[in-house]
């Protein structure tokens, strides 16, 4: 009796955080959410399966070419929505891939469990979709599934994360996060240069170590600490949340007390907990303040304080990637060859209009001059 | 003068106080500006405040885990995803369902808080429920609510981070104009004194100590095994959720993805650097507290020391290994052993 009661409350708690975790999304498929589904049950499933998919095969060869002009169906299995940049990304792709652009779109949030991810990619390989996109949670172990994609012939778009261990995918669009460390690099420089800084002495407060948004931007920075000869007397990370960019910040003040002038924080939540932090020390940072104030991703709370002044640079990390994919998939549909990596155009949002431009050479080895965005209040109502 | 050193070594809370005592040392000879107080812009400021600011949450939490530990020999693992779920609850009614950013509140600011101390005490009723009247194992059954809560918590906040960007909103976590010390201590304090109070003017105290060694006899001898177990869980909530509202305060906002993460492991392992034995019964609520900022103070240490961060986790681990490896009871006999064998030589010579 005792046993029946605790299983039958683990299995509620089970479907009510599947379901919580599923919020928004397509229905989970009823014998995945529930144990006790018996085995009869699930094999009877298995036979309709492959026979729908039997049919379906043969539908689709014979409707393949019909099917312009018809709507496209295309499976979507997001990472989760675990920040505001997820969220979105995750709009981004919902409007692009839209009904009154002609797509029927299925989405399925995987809320950061990649199991869940490859079981959403398998599914849409049943239902035969025309295209499947994927932000994927981890680098590896796609390799299988992306074959069975192949042999399916459903081209894949991988979006924002990259797969490392397969090649097996049609394109990938994302952010070179290697670009924003690098312009950040660039921006200061010829800030420090038009303001009359001599002696640049700089913190950097790191995004969670090892994330491809931190290793990029740390890389890239660097390249100008390191050919400018600037002094970087720390860098510490705060896990990319609000109270991580506090308490490093806090020891910061305390360590280097009157000895830094410029602080890089590797996205706005570290940025607002550092400002709490200078704010309790004394320090005055952002425009006119001692201290520059630079931060990555640009959402609207960090435009806003941009706006405000009290973060000198910041340095977007695009999440709208829908229209790249969209325009990808037009591209496959029209039968084109497509580049196999986009990189998305990104914005750099500044606090001051004195700059117009920085000019770099950016991660493929190209020279670029890119604007630089005095930020307005309409940016700041139009972010995400 | 040998037997007062006796009694103080005996003393339970000696190996907690040593363990600290270590941790602090380590900078004494690294750098003493460690233990530096100064006041700065108005407040008082210096690591060793640093060290009772942030560990406030981790106190408080440990208040509660250790009448867990002590009633039910099991831990509750709920708790940092409680406290991510009272700050969503908090943010969420204070801001209104779907807002991502307010300057006015709904309603008045107490009302959200001890709204979201509500939400705590209702996990924390839930899991003593499951523990006391179900009796199953505690892990498991607070295994619900750790990876529920945050989920719930998400939902409350409609997948968003909610900034309650009202000023005395973040006096909580932060400081209260005029008052030179950061508020988590107080609130940590404030927490600290009224259970310990009550533990000590009631029979609490002894009852959960009853239960913790052998349920079945308390019952017998006249006590409601049941009710005492679920009461302790019940503070454990509350417990949770006064943590989760500070923490949410820090950051005048609720960002239910991060509040809280891991703090269910530096809970329990304050628990257990406070000298208390992970298998129920005595316990001692002092060691707890002592436990929770010696955690606070490794890290704070290694910011300090400017341990690069991917070797800081390693760093942390060897000083926690150390620590836990002093207490062990094989260790202690060991100690104890070697000790006495001095002992004895000595008398042998003077003979």
């Amino acid at each position: 009796m005792k046993r029946k009661v605790v299983s039958v409350l683990l299995s509620t708690a089970m479907a009510a955080t599947m379901l919580a975790g599923c919020g928004g999304s397509a229905p989970a498929p009823a014998a995945a959410s529930s144990e006790a589904a018996s085995e009869a049950a699930s094999q009877a499933a298995e036979t309709v399966a492959s026979a729908e998919e039997a049919a379906s095969e043969i539908a689709s060869e014979a409707g393949a070419d019909a099917a312009s002009g018809e709507t496209i169906s295309v499976g979507f299995a997001q990472v989760g929505h675990e920040s505001d940049w997820r969220t979105a990304a995750t709009k981004s792709v919902q409007d692009a891939f839209s009904a009154e652009n002609g797509f029927d779109l299925q989405f399925v949030d995987c809320d950061n469990d990649s199991a869940a991810q490859l079981e959403a990619v398998r599914n849409f390989i049943q239902q035969d979709v025309d295209y499947i996109v994927i932000d994927p949670i981890v680098s590896t172990g796609w390799d299988t599934v992306l074959q069975e994609c192949e042999d399916a012939g459903i081209p894949v778009i991988v979006i924002d994360r990259t797969i490392d261990d397969s090649d097996k995918y049609t394109a990938w669009v994302g952010s070179q996060f290697k670009n924003e460390g690098i312009a950040a690099g660039a921006w200061l420089k010829d800030y420090a240069a038009a303001k009359g800084i001599e002696e640049l002495n700089i913190l950097v407060i790191s995004g969670t170590t090892g994330a491809s948004a931190q290793l990029g931007r740390s890389e890239g920075f660097d390249q100008y600490v390191d050919s400018e000869g600037w002094n970087k007397l720390d860098e510490q990370t705060g896990d990319f949340t609000q109270e991580g960019g506090q308490e490093v910040m806090e020891s910061y003040c305390k360590s280097y007390n009157g000895k830094f002038n410029v602080v890089v924080c590797q996205n706005d939540n570290e940025a607002f907990g550092a400002q709490q932090a200078m704010d309790a020390a004394g320090v005055s940072y952002g425009v006119d303040g001692d201290v520059i104030l630079i931060s990555f991703d640009a959402c609207t709370a960090g435009l806003q304080q941009v706006l405000e002044g009290k973060i000198n640079a910041d340095f977007q990390c695009n999440p709208l990637s829908g229209p790249d994919c969209a325009k990808i998939v037009q591209s496959l549909q029209a039968g084109e060859e497509v580049q196999k990596e986009t990189f998305m155009a990104e914005p750099w949002y500044v606090a001051e209009s004195d700059l117009k431009s920085i000019t770099y050479t950016n991660a493929s080895g190209e020279e670029v001059t890119e604007d630089l965005i005095p930020v307005t209040q309409e940016i700041v109502d139009a972010a995400y | 003068m040998k037997e007062k050193w006796e009694k103080i070594r005996k003393s339970p809370l000696f190996l907690p106080i040593v363990s600290m005592v270590l941790v602090l040392l380590i900078n004494l000879f690294k750098d003493a500006g460690f233990f530096a107080i100064g006041i700065n812009n108005g407040i008082i400021s210096g690591r060793l405040i640093d060290v009772l600011n942030r560990g406030s949450e981790i106190a408080i939490l440990a208040v509660g885990m250790t009448l867990v530990v002590a009633v039910s020999a099991g831990t509750d693992i709920s708790v940092g995803s409680v406290m991510a779920l009272s700050a969503c609850g908090c943010c969420s009614l204070l801001a209104g369902y779907g807002v991502t950013s307010v300057t006015v509140l709904k309603y008045p600011m107490i009302v959200g808080m001890l709204f979201g101390v509500l939400l705590g005490a209702i996990c924390g009723g839930f899991n003593g429920f499951l523990v006391a009247k179900l009796k199953i194992q505690p892990m498991v059954a607070t295994l619900i609510l750790f990876t529920a809560a945050r989920a719930i918590g998400l939902l409350v906040n409609a997948n968003m981070i909610v900034y309650v960007r009202y000023k005395p909103y973040s006096y909580l976590g932060n400081f209260i104009p005029g008052c030179p010390l950061p508020t988590p201590i107080f609130a940590a304090i404030a927490v600290i004194v009224i259970v310990a109070l009550f533990l000590k003017n009631t029979a609490m105290g002894t009852f959960i100590q009853a239960v913790g060694i052998n349920s079945r006899a308390a019952r017998i001898a006249g006590i409601n095994s049941t009710v005492i177990c679920w009461s302790c869980y019940l503070v454990c909530g509350i417990c949770a959720g006064i943590a989760g509202i500070v923490a949410s305060s820090r950051i005048y906002s609720a960002d239910s993805a991060n509040i809280g993460l891991n703090y269910e492991m530096d809970a329990i392992l304050s628990v257990a650097l406070g000298g208390n034995s992970l298998g129920g019964g005595k316990f001692n609520l002092a060691g707890s507290i002592i436990g929770a900022y010696t955690i606070q103070a490794i890290t704070t240490t290694l910011l300090a020391m400017g341990v690069s961060t991917d070797q800081a986790p390693v760093v942390k681990a060897i000083i926690v290994v150390l620590i836990v490896v002093i207490q062990s009871p094989i260790f202690k006999e060991w100690f104890a052993a070697h000790k006495a064998k001095k002992v004895s030589a000595g008398k042998e010579v003077a003979a």
